[in-house]
């Protein structure tokens, strides 16, 4: 009936995924989340000088719903938190999130009752860039490797199945505490 | 009402700029495509070091552990042996981890290390997906063996004991002319 029974099996869905993949990360617009220090080196990865417009994510938006990454930069304390997460919520499918910091990443040097641990406690990160505070490089090279995996995020009965299959990946790991060994 | 300046002159000075501008060198770097050196001293990276025989400088004393602001490093020393030998002396570093996502990459580390084991390199492009991937063990941080060195642990090839190592009066190693 359609093209994709004429086309070996697969050959169509993946083409779709990779055109589809281009698109999302060739526009890619980050949502402004500057809390500290890291958001003055993420204004000036905008700029001029480092100029994110090369890889079409000039417009930082001031709207959530408009945006498709989060860059969290800075320190999220335990009371920007609740806002933190409702601003990912407001963001609409596909979203990804950007733990630009030491400090988003898991806290950082503040160790203490104040600062939230790492942002993953709060929204689902999918790149974590170390640095205090990154240079633009840093950060540019981090959403140049969150670029890869857009590229080959899945679509549809894909996507499920990829969700389903992280989550119970998730749901069998081996907890921190019983971990041996050399890492602890 | 404007003056005649304003209507007439004031809009030409304006995309003066403008166009003065299109003649101006591009400030843009473009990074992924050329990458600029950083500066010489740079903080990225660390990196431990080793003898010009390969054996390590790490001598596991903790001090990097005590003095790190934020109790990004992880040490474990352990005593070489005469059959099993990492470093010249007493000591060696047997479990060495720094979690990248607490290292804020301030060298207090290495202005602690008493053997210059710990340095810094430029390399800045640290950015990973997973939490347990940017803790950096031993193998990830050791610097890579240069011909004439050997993969610890073998016994003190340049000198009778770690005096000779750390006195630098050892003799230089086979393939290199510098100590």
């Amino acid at each position: 009936m359609g093209i994709e029974e004429k086309l070996p099996s697969g050959v169509l869905l993946t083409t779709v995924e990779g055109v589809a993949g281009y698109m999302r990360k060739a526009s890619f617009w980050p949502a402004t989340f500057g809390l500290a220090c890291c958001a003055i080196e993420m204004m000036t990865s905008g700029g001029p000088r480092y100029d994110l417009s090369r890889f079409g994510m000039e417009v930082f938006r001031a709207s959530p719903r408009q945006a498709d990454l989060m860059i969290v930069a800075g320190r999220v304390s335990q009371k920007m938190a609740p806002v933190l997460r409702q601003i990912y919520d407001q963001m609409a499918e596909p979203k990804y999130v950007l733990a630009m910091g030491v400090c988003a990443s898991s806290g950082g040097m503040f160790n203490n009752y104040a600062i939230v641990q790492g942002v993953d406690h709060v929204v689902p990160v999918d790149m974590y860039l170390p640095g205090c505070p990154p240079r633009p490089e840093m950060l540019i090279d981090a959403i140049l490797k969150l670029h890869k995996q857009v590229q080959t995020s899945k679509l549809g009965s894909n996507r499920r199945d990829q969700i389903e299959a992280l989550e119970t990946e998730a749901l069998n790991a081996l907890p921190t505490s019983e971990m041996k060994g050399l890492l602890r | 009402m404007p003056t005649l300046k304003e209507q007439f002159w004031d809009p030409v000075a304006g995309f003066g700029v403008t166009f003065r501008t299109m003649f101006k060198k591009v400030v843009t770097e473009q990074y992924p495509f050329e990458k600029k050196p950083t500066a010489p001293r740079f903080h990225g990276r660390h990196q431990l070091n080793r003898w010009p025989d390969g054996l390590e400088k790490c001598i596991g004393c903790e001090l990097c552990a005590w003095a790190c602001p934020a109790d990004a490093i992880y040490v474990e020393g352990a005593s070489n042996t005469e059959d099993e030998r990492y470093s010249p002396g007493e000591r060696y570093g047997r479990v060495y981890q720094i979690n990248y996502l607490r290292c804020i990459l301030c060298g207090l580390c290495i202005e602690a290390c008493p053997t210059r084991a710990l340095t810094m390199t430029n390399e800045y492009e640290l950015a990973d997906d997973n939490r347990a991937d940017l803790i950096y063990e031993k193998q990830d941080l050791l610097a890579p063996l240069l011909p004439g060195m050997e993969q610890p642990p073998h016994a003190m090839l340049l000198g009778d004991d770690e005096g000779d190592y750390y006195r630098g009066s050892f003799r230089p190693a086979k393939n290199e002319s510098e100590a």
